[in-house]
């Protein structure tokens, strides 16, 4: 039905160029011999090596990827539980106050975020550092967790539910062995959105940071403050690179999944 | 609704499940909300409250650098007591310093004129994947979000590199001779509009794609049959019903730009002046802990009026996704 027409075509292009030119430039230039970043001194890796010694970026990064992973699995069981309170209970005190919080912080400036929570671990006396990031990077993710899930129960099949029940499985088997395979693929996407999420963010975690907790973005930003570095350009082309791997082995997973769900629909008709 | 359902399919069970049965569910499908909440009301909630509390208070030379106030230790009376000293002197200075109030206004005007760029840019985007081959799709949307997926910071740095007076951009201009004298974008306005355009240009594709997808395409032939020019029957009927994709990606653009504090720091150079700026270096530079509360208080009130349209729109499709 639909086909490209010529301005289609036109302007889907320079917006996709538009979205990823200044990426690839960035991953060229992080191969460029020269220490003057915007001059092409020819190709080398000597950016990559001199990043690997660089003791106080690899600390940085390894600060960043326990949080990142240690947030993003509790703000993923947190972001489901509430995407099962926005979408299964339509009714309970406070449910216009609990939808206010959970989809205010997506659009929340974060340095308000950030002073907010800082402010609090101060209130209670807690020290910053490790765990407070932590803290912090849990709730404003769990609330992206609770979109993605949500979105994906409200196209869920609830007669499947019932379909489990009316055989007598109780409810939290019916949610362990019909819901929970049905949202996994959303609970996978909402863990890997927190994940990067976590590892992306400056303003909270400087905030909410202590000595001795630098993530990596803040110890980026202290260096991209004085100006573009080709080596800042090779350890941004590295994170890149994670992030992409991350995605397209998601994908293809995805789609290998869709695949054998769609035989085993064609196995099972053919039995029935 | 589930708690009836889960009640009707257990009175037809053969076996009646037992009270602990009966009891642990109870308490599962209350916890489900429970814990969320309490989250939300500790971490999200709780320190709006501090926030206020604190911007009434005042700058001490202390570690936390602030007196306290409402502090219920020493009775009621003595609550009372500070009520009756509550100070607004931040709220005042707030007032009386331009510098707060020029904060204000140019971080709106940066983040309007920045949202219908990203319109300006995203619409066409989004029109031409809405109506690309069904099969393209997929792909097309892939391609929007996996920008989104790489550093919100790597993609404003990557910007210091093209934008500066010697970078990419002068580079290749004076190399076809367009230009003789390197432009200075860097450190303008122009440099923030492009970087929030392009930052924030997946979260204005989205949901117009969305908006854009779900039409019903007869329409617009049927108004060509009728006599429409195409620009006619797009700004007649495409328009108007692409509107709550319009409006949820300009809410989307430009509530968190009004507060943004990355793309002003690292490509609006010293004179930029933005709220979110103005709080972070009030914060660690000054450390005066009350006046940035205030700042952020009264950014706050500003951004009410467009959160509440967000969640208004949010609420209205979650009826209609229903």
């Amino acid at each position: 039905m639909s086909t490209w027409t010529r301005f289609n075509i036109v302007s889907v292009v320079l917006g996709f160029a538009f979205l990823y030119l200044p990426i690839v430039l960035l991953i060229i230039y992080s191969f460029n011999d020269s220490k003057l970043v915007t001059v092409w001194g020819g190709f080398s890796t000597r950016w990559y090596g001199e990043l690997f010694r660089n003791q106080g970026l690899m600390d940085a990064a390894w600060v960043t990827l326990r949080v990142g992973f240690i947030s993003a699995t509790v703000a993923t069981v947190l972001g489901t539980l509430a995407a099962l309170a926005l979408t299964r209970y339509t009714r309970f005190r406070g449910r216009v106050l609990f939808s206010g919080m959970v989809f205010a912080p997506l659009v929340m400036p974060e340095v308000i975020t950030g002073l907010s929570l800082l402010l609090l671990f101060v209130a209670v006396g807690l020290d910053r550092g490790f765990f407070t990031v932590t803290l912090a990077h849990i709730t404003f993710t769990m609330c992206f967790v609770a979109v993605v899930v949500q979105a994906r129960l409200m196209s869920f099949d609830r007669s499947l539910e019932e379909a489990a029940m009316d055989l007598g499985a109780p409810p939290v088997k019916t949610f362990f062995q019909v819901t929970l395979p049905v949202i996994l693929p959303a609970i996978i996407s909402g863990w890997m959105l927190a994940f990067t999420l976590s590892l992306d963010d400056l303003v909270i975690a400087s905030f909410a940071s202590g000595p001795g907790a630098t993530t990596l973005p803040m110890k980026i930003y202290s260096q991209v403050r004085l100006g573009v570095t080709p080596e800042i350009n090779a350890a941004c082309t590295l994170m890149i690179a994670v992030v992409a791997a991350g995605v397209l082995i998601a994908s293809v997973v995805n789609k290998r999944r869709e695949v054998q769900r769609q035989r085993d629909e064609q196995a099972a008709l053919r039995l029935g | 609704m589930a708690e009836a359902t889960a009640s009707l399919s257990s009175a037809a069970q053969p076996a009646a499940p037992s009270f602990g049965d009966r009891m642990f569910q109870a308490l599962t499908s209350r916890l489900v909300i429970i814990v969320p909440y309490l989250w939300l009301l500790l971490f999200f909630l709780i320190p709006f409250v501090i926030v206020f509390r604190i911007s009434l208070s005042q700058t001490a030379i202390a570690m936390p650098p602030y007196t306290p106030v409402f502090s219920l230790q020493d009775g009621l009376a003595a609550f009372f007591d500070q009520l009756r000293e509550l100070n607004f002197d931040n709220y005042v200075w707030l007032t009386e310093d331009p510098l707060y109030f020029n904060a204000y206004v140019s971080s709106v005007w940066i983040a309007a004129v920045s949202t219908f760029f990203a319109l300006l840019v995203g619409y066409p985007v989004a029109y031409g994947m809405a109506r690309a081959p069904a099969a393209w799709r997929p792909t097309l949307l892939m391609l929007v979000i996996l920008p989104f997926w790489t550093s919100f910071l790597i993609r404003v740095y990557a910007w210091m590199g093209i934008l500066k007076p010697e970078g990419l951009l002068n580079q290749l201009l004076l190399s076809l001779n367009v230009i003789d004298t390197p432009l200075l974008i860097m450190n303008t306005h122009t440099a923030i509009f492009i970087g929030i355009v392009y930052s924030y240009l997946p979260f204005m594709i989205l949901p117009l794609y969305s908006a854009l997808e779900k039409m019903d395409y007869s329409l617009i032939e049927a108004a060509q049959d009728l006599g429409c020019t195409p620009i006619s029957a797009f700004w007649k009927i495409t328009f108007p019903l692409s509107l709550p994709g319009v409006i949820a990606g300009c809410m989307l653009v430009f509530i968190p730009a009004v507060g943004e504090f990355v793309i002003p720091d690292l490509l609006g150079g010293s004179q930029t002046l933005m709220i979110g700026k103005t709080l972070w270096n009030e914060f660690f530079a000054n450390r005066d802990w009350p006046v940035s509360s205030a700042v952020a208080v009264i950014l706050l009130l500003l951004l009410i009026v467009p959160i509440m349209i967000f969640q208004f729109a949010q609420a209205r499709a979650q009826e209609q996704g229903r």
